[in-house]
């Protein structure tokens, strides 16, 4: 008998060690609108099964909460049942000596407490609450809601032209979002539950790449009503698009030279080719857009002429402000303000950063779109600095990851403190405090506090502050009321107490993405209509390829290439490589068709109007 | 056309064919249970399931399509262990207590149970308890969730046919079942009662609230006199109840039976929807001298289905509605009066009995205003063609060969324009052919007005429309069976995109014919169509054709009610429909 000895997994360590992979891919794949309570159940009983039976509270108490929940789930229960559930459960949370019970005991509270009309419905009338409104899950989650099963199968049968046409139905920005959406649709993708989602955006993008229809769908007979939109980004022109189709006349004033809002002044060419951006505001227009570019209202137009002139107004401007950091020295020569600095380079202002140490403020997209920029625009070191960890910065997980193959070094846990400049006013170095990550916060992120540390001196020629950004509400301040910097208007659009203004976007949500500013245009569209009257349908006459029968084995999900990151330095030249036709067929081959498999074929699974 | 080989039979079929149809082109029935052609194709019960060559797993048989050169088979031992699984899965969620089961016969689980051998469960029961099976016992709609098999069926016939959207699915996971939509009981529900997901259900779970054991006591009570009326749709399809095709068994052969199950007297409905020509049509006549139909028509207001519907999901056209009283309501009114007196009966002793193929008549007859006889409700018990047709089963009655019997005199006089009342489009051409007698004093020919019947021609809408010369003016028409297709009328008249003097509607897709108090047989065949031809026939074949000379209905006018709308006639044969609530639509 040896005294010590190597231990090797067993068989069936290995299987569950697969099926605890499975079951956690799983849960990423939950569909919405799944009863509570019974999932609380099903977390409690995996939580019961995790006990080692050494105590009470965890051993028989977690037991006891399940056949209680059993009861409320099977209407035998009272209300005063609840109340038991909540005591047990409170109980086992203070008793229970390791986390195996006390947090279970803490999920079924939360859950008590968090959803309790849930709880009491079940026993009052035996009844749910909630219900599956939103079979597919791409669809659901993708704000235009795209008919991306539809589009999937398109590109699979190479019909590449009719994809684009149904991704038009709901989204005149196929292109773009091709390229630079942040693709929710993949969030819950039911594939999770074989390997992994697929590849959504990739496959998008692709059909858009091969695609040459250029011929908008006939526009509706024209009604005579004429509507002024402000702001030409994504939004805006998505609801141009829309309403042009259902026959009003539409013109759009837009403050820049050039129509796209934030995909052109927001986006770096690296990642969004002008010409890709073009090609989407080309096919919008091609439905007879009028368009005022270098117009801005309050300056050049007010915002009453326009309310006058038109029978209804569509307020879309972005969030184009930039917030300031609030650190001394921020007024230093060299010290830029990501939105500023990209929408100059837009405009063709390109800064000269050869050779330059250059500091990134902030953890967001627009940081990591400064970041990247900086090192194409010749920095010798580009530093992210961001006060909390790598993990918990908000842009895309790919975004930071491009961006450290590029060459930025992040500088996590680190609070910016002052800029040092030098005697002419020009920054030297950016000083931050250290941090420590914390506690979490009523937010849910962990938060991070000063560390007993000294602060630490980066030295720096620019520094870029990438924090936020804003909307310039003032012009509308008189017609809208404008709360905490954005435009209130209800869900529908409507700004209250105006005759017929409708507002949306990031004007009413705050910053957010390309494709909440598409569905804000979208909503926008269908509810100008109907105010003034009208309940024009918007649909495609595009026949979705029936279902293979059988879906592909599990198989890896197809990733983008980047260009290498040396070929990056010194150009803005696209760095994703899409998909080849090879990789597409296998990617498209993964989508399960939830459409079709499922509660999609019953209920839900296709709108081909709106 | 495609190619292919089912359990090694060559079969050629056309493009987009399902495997299940495929299968039936070579005489191979695949056994299905949730499956409903074009209103359910969504392979929930997985019984159809069949073995395809190349594919992974089973495919449902009843939603997928062939392909050039398939190979399936539908009785492999895979396919066979499939198939019996997933019964016995569904059978274990199942009351399997055939015995006391209304559908035993007509239930489609049991069919296919039986026909595969299923001989035991090998799963534990696992039924609905407590508050999740709990129904109303008094709505005219009953449901037994332990019956239930979740087909699916009803939602979908209520969602895409009738528009109402009744049912749901209600809660998700193990206790995923189905339920009044929008967390509401039936009893709140804006349901029409029209029962069609009665007549859609594969088993047992959806019946109407059953009334026999009322009929049983009122029949056999010597110090009552019953009186009965038979709708008209009644007799074209109470004989598929016992096996007969539609039609066979006739209304003479329904007498006799209702006679045997202790009647006092039958009457015939169609003598009441003779008088409501007469009352509706002279109060079309009015409205329209009157140019209150100059911009919304008047709605016929005889199926109850379609006015719990207006009055849920249009309560703003309430008034479009006719005033005048349904012939089951007129039928009663008139029987506790002017009959009671003919028959030298003390009318508090009359029960009255209709027998309907409809569920929505059992709540009309508990409305307001439905009393005004004065005795009572005018009528007191509705029994549904199946209800009736369980009652002569039960006295082994061999309906096939029994005699004909006549109906009794006077109400049991009807002409073949009552008769069509019963098939979507009568209304209006018995309403016509009378409204051109009392504009011009002499008759059109008797089919002047069949364009409005369902000829079974498709309409570029979802209504038929058309338009006659009566009174010198041009009247237009329009017809609409079917909730969904009224709706779409509605909105079309709502948005002026149409107008229309006079629309008749019908809650059930062609009429009573296909009423939701209809026999079920359980093959999914929708009889509708094929139970109104057997209507027009008898009309075409009936010595009186015209309404205006129903004997009895002028004798009524004559002796009782002096002319249409008089002031008697207003009392006891018209109604005011806002004199109920109806459940507003979510």
């Amino acid at each position: 008998m040896s005294r010590l000895s190597i231990e090797t997994p067993g068989k069936a360590e290995t299987v569950i060690a697969g099926l605890y992979r499975d079951i956690e891919r799983r849960i990423s794949a939950s569909p919405p609108g799944l009863c509570p309570v019974d999932m609380s159940l099903s977390f409690l009983r995996l939580c019961h099964a995790q006990t080692c039976g050494k105590c009470v509270p965890c051993r028989i108490g977690l037991g006891q909460l399940t056949t209680l929940l059993e009861q409320v789930l099977d209407s035998t229960a009272t209300p005063e049942t609840i109340d038991l559930i909540e005591k047990t459960a409170r109980v086992i949370q203070d008793t229970a000596d390791c986390a195996i019970g006390y947090e279970a005991a803490r999920m079924v509270l939360q859950g008590v407490q968090g959803f309790r009309d849930d709880y009491l419905s079940h026993v009052e009338s035996g009844r749910c609450l909630f219900g599956w409104d939103h079979p597919v899950p791409c669809v659901a989650l993708c704000p235009a809601g795209v008919d991306i099963p539809g589009y999937i199968a398109l590109v699979r049968a190479g019909r590449y032209n009719d994809a684009v046409r149904l991704i038009r139905k709901d989204n005149p920005f196929p292109t773009v979002c091709g390229y630079v959406c942040e693709h929710p649709c993949e969030a819950h993708c039911r594939r999770s539950m074989v390997d992994d989602a697929v590849n959504i955006c990739g496959i998008k993008r692709f059909a858009c790449d091969h695609a040459d229809n250029t011929t908008p769908p006939d526009s509706a007979p024209s009604t005579g009503k004429r509507i002024g939109i402000i702001g030409g980004g994504p939004g805006g022109l998505s609801a141009a698009y829309f309403l042009s189709l259902m026959g009003h006349q539409v013109v759009v004033y837009d403050q820049r030279p050039k129509l796209g809002g934030m995909l052109r002044y927001g986006i770096p060419d690296y990642r969004l080719p002008q010409d890709k951006l073009d090609a989407d505001i080309d096919f919008i227009l091609s439905t007879g857009i009028e368009v005022h570019t270098g117009v801005s209202i309050g300056r050049d137009i007010s915002f009453a002429e326009i309310e006058n002139q038109y029978d209804a107004v569509y307020i879309s401007i972005g969030a184009h402000n930039d917030k300031k950091i609030g650190i001394p020295g921020e007024d230093a020569v060299g010290v830029h303000s990501a939105v500023q600095l990209l929408r100059d380079i837009g405009e063709g202002r390109v800064p000269d950063f050869k050779g330059k140490r250059v500091c990134v403020i902030g953890g967001g997209n627009v940081s990591m779109d400064a970041t990247r920029t900086a090192i194409r625009l010749g920095a010798s070191a580009v530093t992210c600095v961001y006060r909390r960890r790598v993990t918990d910065m908000t842009a895309l997980a790919e975004e930071i990851e491009e961006a450290q193959s590029e060459g930025c070094q992040i500088l996590s846990l680190q609070a910016p403190d002052h800029i040092e400049t030098d005697e002419t006013g020009r920054v030297t170095a950016l000083w931050t405090r250290p941090q420590v990550i914390g506690a979490y916060g009523k937010d849910g992120r962990p938060r991070p506090y000063d560390a007993d540390q000294p602060l630490l001196r980066t030295p720096c020629d620019v520094v870029i502050v990438a924090i936020g950004q804003s909307i310039d509400a003032k012009p509308f301040e008189q017609i809208a009321p404008v709360v905490r910097g954005k435009i209130q208007a209800e869900s529908d659009a409507f700004v209250p107490n105006t005759p017929h203004v409708f507002a949306g976007g990031d004007a009413v949500t705050g910053p957010a993405t390309v494709i909440r500013a598409v569905a804000a245009g979208k909503v926008a569209a269908a509810n100008i209509d109907a105010h003034l009257g009208f309940r024009h349908v918007i649909k495609s006459d595009v026949e979705i390829p029936a279902p293979h029968l059988t879906n592909m084995p599990a198989c890896g999900r197809i990733e983008l290439r980047s260009r290498p990151a040396e070929e990056c330095v010194g150009n803005f030249d696209l760095v994703k490589c899409g998909m080849t036709e090879q990789e597409v067929h296998q990617e498209t081959s993964r989508c399960l068709r939830c459409d079709h498999f499922g509660y999609g074929i019953f209920k839900g699974g296709r709108s081909s109007k709106w | 056309m495609v190619n292919l080989t089912i359990n090694s039979i060559p079969v050629t079929v056309p493009e987009g064919t399902t495997i299940l149809d495929a299968a039936a082109s070579v005489d191979i029935e695949i056994p299905s249970l949730c499956y409903l052609k074009e209103l359910n194709e969504i392979s929930a019960c997985r019984v159809c399931c069949v073995e395809v060559e190349g594919e992974g797993k089973l495919v449902p048989s009843c939603n997928n399509v062939v392909r050039e050169g398939m190979v399936i088979r539908t009785n492999s031992p895979r396919a066979l262990e499939a198939r019996r699984v997933n019964m016995e899965l569904i059978l274990s969620q199942h009351d399997n207590k055939c015995a006391t089961c209304i559908r035993s016969g007509t239930c489609q689980l049991q069919k296919i149970a039986n026909d595969m051998g299923i001989l035991g469960v090998s799963y534990p029961t696992d039924l609905a308890r407590g508050k999740k099976a709990d129904w109303t016992t008094t709505f005219p709609l009953y449901r037994d969730v332990n019956k239930c098999i979740k087909c699916m069926r009803c939602i979908q016939v209520c969602d895409k046919v009738q528009s109402l959207s009744v049912w749901d699915i209600s809660g998700s996971g193990a206790r995923t079942t189905i339920d009044v939509s929008g967390n509401r009981v039936i009893k709140q529900a804006d349901c029409s009662l029209c029962g069609q997901c009665i007549t859609h259900c594969p088993t047992g779970a959806l019946r109407e609230r059953d009334d026999t054991q009322k009929a049983y006591a009122a029949l056999g009570d010597p110090d009552r006199v019953t009186i009965v009326q038979i709708a008209p749709a009644v007799r074209a399809a109470w004989g598929e109840a016992f096996g007969m095709p539609t039609g066979k068994a006739t209304v003479g052969q329904l007498v006799s039976v209702l006679r045997k199950l202790g009647a006092d007297y039958v009457f015939d409905t169609t003598f009441s929807a003779d008088l409501t020509i007469m009352e509706e049509g002279t109060e079309l006549l009015q409205r329209l001298q009157a140019g209150d139909l100059d911009n919304q028509p008047m709605f016929t207001s005889c199926c109850p289905g379609w006015v719990r519907f207006l009055k849920s999901q249009f309560p703003e056209m309430t008034g479009r509605l006719s005033t005048a009283k349904s012939p089951q309501q007129m039928f009663g009114a008139v029987g506790k009066t002017w009959l009671a007196h003919n028959l030298g009966v003390d009318a508090d002793k009359i029960y009255s009995i209709s027998i309907m193929p409809c569920i929505a008549k059992k709540a009309e007859r508990e409305l307001p205003s439905m009393d005004s006889a004065g005795h009572g409700s005018d009528v007191d018990l509705v029994i549904t063609t199946r209800e009736l047709a369980r009652m002569a089963r039960a006295e082994h009655l061999d309906v096939e060969n029994i005699a004909e019997s006549a109906f009794d005199s006077p109400l049991g006089d009807g002409t073949g324009a009552g008769v069509i009342f019963g098939a979507t489009g009568g209304v209006m051409e018995a309403a016509l052919r009378s409204a051109y007698f009392l504009t011009t004093g002499e008759n059109p020919s008797p089919d002047a007005f069949r364009e409005v019947r369902d000829d079974g021609t498709i309409s570029p809408l979802p209504w038929r429309e058309a338009t006659f010369e009566l009174a010198g003016r041009t009247v237009r028409c329009a017809v609409a069976s079917g909730l969904g297709n009224a709706r779409q009328l509605l909105h079309s008249l709502q948005r002026r995109e149409v107008h229309y003097e006079f629309v008749e509607i019908m809650a059930c897709p062609g009429g009573c014919a296909g009423g939701g108090g209809q026999p079920v047989d359980g093959t999914d065949r929708e009889k509708a169509a094929d139970r109104g031809k057997v209507l027009f026939r008898l009309d075409q074949n009936a010595p009186l054709r015209f309404s205006h000379e129903n004997p009895a209905v002028q004798a009524l006018y004559r002796e009782y009610l002096d002319e249409p709308c008089s002031h008697r006639a207003e009392e006891l044969l018209h109604c005011d429909h806002f004199a109920w609530q109806m459940n507003a639509s979510r």
